[in-house]
């Protein structure tokens, strides 16, 4: 508990000392860099002590987009799709744009461990994925295009949008209205929701789920060694999450 | 030009279950044995940090590598197969332990009506009941031959169960272990169907219900109730698996040998007699050919029935003419059930992949078929198998699947819903076969295995008639709201289904039917065996690990037979 809020203080103080104020980190097109940090807890007042681990958390950063817009695309296409509310933070501050991002630079993005030799033909549905492009090329693609409606649409990039019309624009995508190359935007769809439920609820050493806070929302403990002495309960257990890298420490 | 080893008496392609029980009953008979498995080493230190559903059962960290192997498939002969990309329906193992490593734990008996279907059938209900499409027939083998080994399966895994189930076929002993912990969601089904007229009882299990011993002196340790079973291994050392078990028990031997990064890509046949098998080193690249006096196919069916294909070993079924025996009988599972939300949050974390309760009352040919348009029927069951938040997002009809409603709705649900399921029979049907494809390849320059295969008019009647009782099981069981499945279409090779595939090296008393004898010795090489889940003819209502172990057996006391003396076994 008490390493929980160490980690998050040290959290807000390189956000104060780094200028950026609380309000501003939500409205999109401002911070790239920044927006997948949680800057909920900002009254939290503990002695300041700080370790090795705690500044590593603060190197959290691109690995896959080089520019702001196109993060910035990822990050508001992801908030609409798990956006923050009174149960508590959407994908933005759970840090799910800096997940995908990651994933997107490793194994996932580049389809390390799927058949990608061709011939490639579209196929039925029921065959499944049949594209040459990687995850890293149609994340790519997907987000140029959202770009491209947004402009289209609305004269704005995607990331200025008001959340109406990027629901308009994310549905449209949804419904595989959308002409993209080499794959459907349906499929590319599918990859973002899915990435960002993944972002969201994975354990917090994938850069995603920040704070554990979306576990904390739906009553999922995490890594826990057993429930042996508690499954015959009838009442339902609050167990304050635990991440698997509690184990290395 | 590849390197030729030295002979051993017994080679095993694949390290997983039967690989194991094989190694484990021929070492301990004296023979030398050597597994070769292409993938790595692996065991219960390896599982430390396993509680993390993200790579474990989403980015399938213990599955198949699908870059350097997959298959093609298509729902019929007309459209183009296609390469199963990533994966999806089903989950390939791979590593030490193969799928043994990442299954839940259901380990049953499949019925005594399973192995005489065909008879049993036309006997009740007149010779018209089958259709003339379906391949259905009997093993080759009955129950009552395969209870001891079943027995040897279940007390080498320990399972623990509570016997209770009045369906089962007769059992020379008890389980080994005693039931899970009947935890208060499985409460709530055993009151419902009891209510309801049916015979609840708990699912025999491979998580331990307590500290065990098998009889090869080796421990398995008791379930902690952690959640995270299947598509993880188990650090506890408590689900019963091959290097827990069977592979320890073989290597203390000293007549056995596992030769990893071992992928065999060809059996070596002369005459009516296999002469060893050819592999390649995936580390080296090197390409070696090991002679063996007896060669067992022992990995997941899909790749025993391509190795013999590509090795050209038995005649390929061929649905023009219905000439050939290798690829066919292919059958999958039908999985009806209904989702009910509840008021109540309830601890869906908690659990293990085998805490459940099962009825078996629309199981086999438990219920009246009569007036019914399908043979066979499914096991209901009930799991807690410790739901995970990123695969458990279920939310009421008409709810968007994304935006501010779904976030709502899938977090108020996610500890308020619950799952009757059905493991449905699948019939073997005449346009569901393997082959090997003819334009795509492995890693290795082999063919890909092609699947054709769809659902059939009996799947969609016994999906349609379970989905009907586990709806009404969920209504008694309290839910407000209540979801059936939707009716069965064409199968999708996207979403997980089943990891419990069958066929295509099926198992039989006659070589007109059948690629093996019922010692799964093969009809055309005295000295080659094939075993696994291929060997069923039709598919259960049931997982399957729990017959396949007992066919390994079989298999086993068939090589020891063969290696003292020879010739046929049947």
């Amino acid at each position: 508990m008490a390493e929980e809020r160490k980690k998050n203080l040290s959290r807000r103080d390189f956000l104060k000392t780094s200028g950026i104020a609380t309000g501003t980190l939500l409205g999109g097109g401002l911070i790239g860099g920044l927006v997948g940090y949680n800057v909920k807890r900002t009254n939290v007042a503990e002695p300041e002590t700080k370790t090795e681990a705690q500044k590593t958390e603060t190197f959290k950063g691109r690995m896959f987009f080089t520019n702001n817009k196109d993060f910035n695309t990822l990050s508001q296409a992801t908030e609409r799709i798990f956006p923050k509310d009174d149960l508590g933070p959407g994908a933005i501050d759970l840090g799910v744009p800096y997940f995908i991002d990651n994933q997107l630079a490793g194994n996932y993005g580049n389809n390390t461990k799927e058949y990608m030799q061709g011939p490639f033909f579209a196929g039925e549905a029921t065959q499944g994925y049949q594209s040459r492009l990687t995850r890293a090329e149609i994340f790519s693609q997907g987000i140029a295009k959202l770009n491209e409606e947004a402009t289209k649409r609305f004269k704005k990039s995607f990331s200025e949008l008001e959340g109406n019309q990027m629901d308009e624009i994310l549905t449209d995508f949804q419904k595989d209205k959308i002409k993209m190359t080499a794959v459907s935007s349906a499929f590319f769809f599918r990859l973002l929701r899915q990435a960002t439920l993944e972002g969201a609820y994975a354990d917090p050493i994938y850069n995603g789920n920040n704070n554990m806070d979306a576990w904390r929302m739906k009553g999922f403990p995490g890594h826990q060694a057993s429930y042996i002495n508690v499954i015959e309960n009838k009442e339902f257990q609050k167990i304050d999450p635990k991440s698997v890298s509690s184990m290395m420490h | 030009m590849a390197k030729t080893l030295d002979k051993v008496d017994v080679v095993t392609v694949g390290v997983g279950w039967t690989g194991g029980i094989i190694a484990a009953e021929c070492a301990k008979a004296g023979l030398k044995v050597l597994g070769l498995e292409r993938g790595k080493e692996r065991g219960t230190e390896d599982y430390l940090m396993v509680h993390d559903e993200f790579r474990y059962a989403i980015r399938y960290e213990l599955m198949q590598d699908l870059s350097k192997e997959t298959i093609t498939f298509r729902n019929n002969r007309k459209q183009r197969a296609l390469p199963m990309r990533q994966m999806g329906s089903f989950l390939l193992g791979e590593n030490l332990g193969g799928s043994g490593t990442h299954w839940n734990g259901h380990t049953w008996r499949f019925l005594p009506y399973d192995f005489e279907i065909k008879s049993m059938t036309e006997k009740k209900y007149g010779k018209d009941k089958i259709p003339k499409d379906y391949f259905v027939r009997d093993w080759g083998i009955t129950y009552d031959e395969l209870e001891p080994y079943f027995d040897k399966f279940e007390k080498t895994a320990g399972i623990s169960g509570d016997g209770k189930n009045p369906f089962e076929g007769k059992r020379s002993s008890d389980y080994p272990t005693p039931p899970m912990k009947k935890t208060p969601i499985l409460k709530k089904f055993e009151e419902a169907t009891t209510n309801l007229g049916y015979h609840p009882f708990m699912l025999p299990s491979a998580n331990l219900s307590e500290k065990y011993k098998n009889p090869d002196g080796e421990t398995i340790n008791a379930c902690q109730y952690c959640g995270f079973c299947e598509r993880f291994g188990c650090e506890y050392g408590a689900k019963t698996s091959p290097e827990i078990t069977v592979i320890p028990t073989a290597r203390k031997t000293g007549n056995y040998d596992i030769r990893f990064h071992a992928n065999v890509t060809e059996v070596l046949k002369k005459g009516d007699k296999v002469t060893g098998v050819k592999f390649i080193d995936r580390v080296s690249g090197e390409e070696f050919i090991q002679p063996a006096d007896v060669v067992v196919l022992t990995s997941y069916v899909m790749n025993n029935a391509k190795l013999l294909m590509v090795s050209g070993i038995g005649e390929q079924y061929d649905p023009e003419t219905g000439r050939g025996t290798l690829g066919k009988n292919y059958c999958y599972q039908i999985l009806p059930g209904a989702t009910g939300f509840f008021d109540e949050q309830m601890n869906v974390f908690m659990g293990a992949g085998s805490l459940g309760m099962t009825i078996d009352d629309f199981n086999g040919d438990n219920f009246d078929h009569s007036d019914l348009d399908f043979i066979h029927g499914a096991s209901l069951s009930l799991t807690q198998t410790g739901a995970r938040p990123i695969q458990t997002n279920p939310v009421p009809p008409d709810t968007p699947t994304w935006g501010a409603e779904f976030k709502k709705a899938s977090i108020h649900n996610y500890t308020r819903t619950l799952n009757v399921s059905g493991q449905g029979a699948s019939m073997p049907h005449k346009e569901n076969y393997l082959s090997l494809d003819s334009n795509y390849k492995d890693a290795y320059g082999v063919p890909l295995l092609q699947m054709t295969y769809n659902f059939t008019d009996q799947d969609k009647a016994l999906h349609k008639y379970l989905t009907s009782k586990t709806e009404e099981i969920m209504k008694e069981m309290g839910a407000k709201t209540v979801v059936p499945g939707n009716p069965l279409t064409d199968y999708d090779i996207v979403p997980y289904q089943t990891t419990h595939n069958v066929g295509g090296t099926t198992m039989g008393s006659e070589p007109d039917t059948s690629v093996v004898n019922n010692y799964l010795q093969h009809w055309d090489a005295e000295n080659l065996f094939v075993v696994g889940a291929g060997n069923f003819p039709h598919n259960s209502g049931y997982n399957p690990t729990g017959t396949v172990g007992a066919l390994a057996y079989r298999c086993a006391e068939g090589i020891i037979k063969y290696s003292k003396n020879g010739g046929s076994l049947v």
